[in-house]
């Protein structure tokens, strides 16, 4: 692209729009990925918190991508910590699995402590 | 003016909202817990506000010399604004936004500053000064060109205003210093960000490394012109308001060199521009910057939305 503001090659110049580019690909090509690969990011509003998921980002490497986190992820104010990870390096549940995952506590009230009486005679509970 | 009789630390801000009923809204500071806060820091609003109070009023000399580090600013964010959807990853599309919208925060208060001396207001400064009034340095005004000759001008720039910014934290005129206290974090970011780009560049690809060499090329002749002293800066330092440009220019080239030799580049040996951006001679670039920058408040004065 020209340089901005070059009298020589102005920015708007009507030359540069190729009026026989098609409007639409012809063909479904392959999308082009970019060569950057995924990092998820996790921030921490304030001490004391937890990391929280916020998004995912692409970075050539890991510092890049922490500085991309700030950039993109606390722009109001909304860290003072960030971490990243490689999304590869994240392993998931899988979500066709949920019935055999998650749904197996459900209906087992004794597994929470208001399931249970307090014995009689106990002190301090 | 001497004494530090600022109060932009307990008045002035911390008042604005930007949350659901946004931004002018006021009332309780403490009324919503998921109110983004827009945390404290000095505001172009708070020096406006000091200066419609009469609080402060700088010297002609000072009003010079902020309008020249705004300027730069000014025209710098200019400059970046228009990598804006144009950069080569949509997260460095905005690194280089935000770093504009500090560049032009940083702008907006010394502008603010400068035109308390002469009634003027930033909008007045920004957009109805001509080419000839401008009081940037050229190394702001160079065009963008491809990624890597805007990250060799914002090393350069970095790296100088992280200099002048730290030691006008100390200047005598407490607006600058305040004003500086807040842009030098912000610089310090920006040091990073190039830094970390030229090492990338250099070292990545020999199309990349040629680039910024070729970026660095560029750009280099107009490093002088940020070091040079002049009438002004020589009252400005012997009032204590500044410093002498020129006796930043040893820790710049330690710290830039530092840089250069790890992404093992040599310093360009290219002759260096006659400048004249403080005295208002510039190079062809800014007019067509004004023009665009400048058209739609000339075009619809006072129009806002």
């Amino acid at each position: 692209m020209a340089p901005h503001g070059n009298p020589e090659a102005p920015g708007s110049a009507a030359s540069e729009i190729n009026r026989e580019a098609p409007k639409v690909a012809a063909t479904t090509e392959e999308h082009q990925e970019s060569p950057w690969s995924l990092w998820e990011v996790f921030v921490r509003s304030s001490r004391g918190l937890s990391h929280v998921h916020a998004g995912s980002l692409h970075a050539p490497d890991a510092a890049m991508a922490l500085r991309n986190a700030r950039d993109l992820y606390t722009r109001r104010n909304e860290g003072v910590s960030i971490w990243v990870v490689p999304a590869e390096a994240i392993s998931s549940s899988d979500p066709d699995s949920k019935g055999s995952f998650f749904e197996s506590p459900q209906g087992k009230d004794y597994r929470h402590a208001t399931y249970y009486t307090k014995s009689e005679g106990v002190k301090h509970l | 003016m001497t004494t530090k009789d600022t109060d932009f630390a307990i008045d002035g801000h911390g008042d604005i909202s930007v949350g659901v009923h946004g931004a002018g809204a006021s009332g309780d500071g403490s009324a919503s817990a998921t109110r983004i806060t827009p945390g404290n820091a000095l505001r172009p609003e708070d020096i406006a506000l000091e200066i419609s109070r009469g609080q402060v009023k700088p010297s002609e000399d000072v009003a010079e010399f902020a309008l020249r580090i705004g300027d730069d600013g000014l025209i710098l964010a200019q400059r970046l604004g228009h990598w804006i959807s144009r950069a080569p990853e949509l997260e460095e599309d905005i690194a280089l936004g935000n770093i504009a919208l500090d560049q032009l925060g940083h702008a907006r208060s010394f502008l603010t500053y400068a035109g308390a001396a002469w009634g003027k207001s930033e909008d007045d400064l920004a957009y109805f000064r001509r080419e000839h009034e401008f009081r940037s340095a050229h190394l702001f005004e160079q065009p963008n060109g491809d990624f890597a000759v805007t990250i060799a001008r914002q090393f350069i720039v970095s790296f100088y205003q992280f200099e002048l910014y730290t030691k006008l934290m100390e200047s005598t005129d407490a607006t600058l210093a305040a004003i500086s206290a807040k842009a030098v974090k912000e610089v310090d970011y920006h040091r990073d960000h190039s830094a970390q780009w030229v090492l990338r560049l250099a070292g990545g690809t020999d199309e990349s490394r040629d680039r910024i060499i070729q970026g660095f090329k560029l750009v280099w002749p107009y490093v002088d012109e940020l070091f040079e002293d002049d009438e002004l800066t020589t009252r400005l330092a012997e009032a204590g308001v500044t410093v002498q440009p020129s006796s930043l220019r040893e820790e710049f080239d330690h710290l830039t060199g530092g840089i250069m030799a790890q992404a093992e580049l040599d310093i360009p040996g290219v002759p260096q521009s006659l400048g004249g951006g403080r005295r208002g001679k510039h190079s062809e670039f800014l007019g067509y910057i004004l023009a665009e920058m400048q058209v739609l408040a000339r075009e619809h004065p006072g129009a806002s939305w």
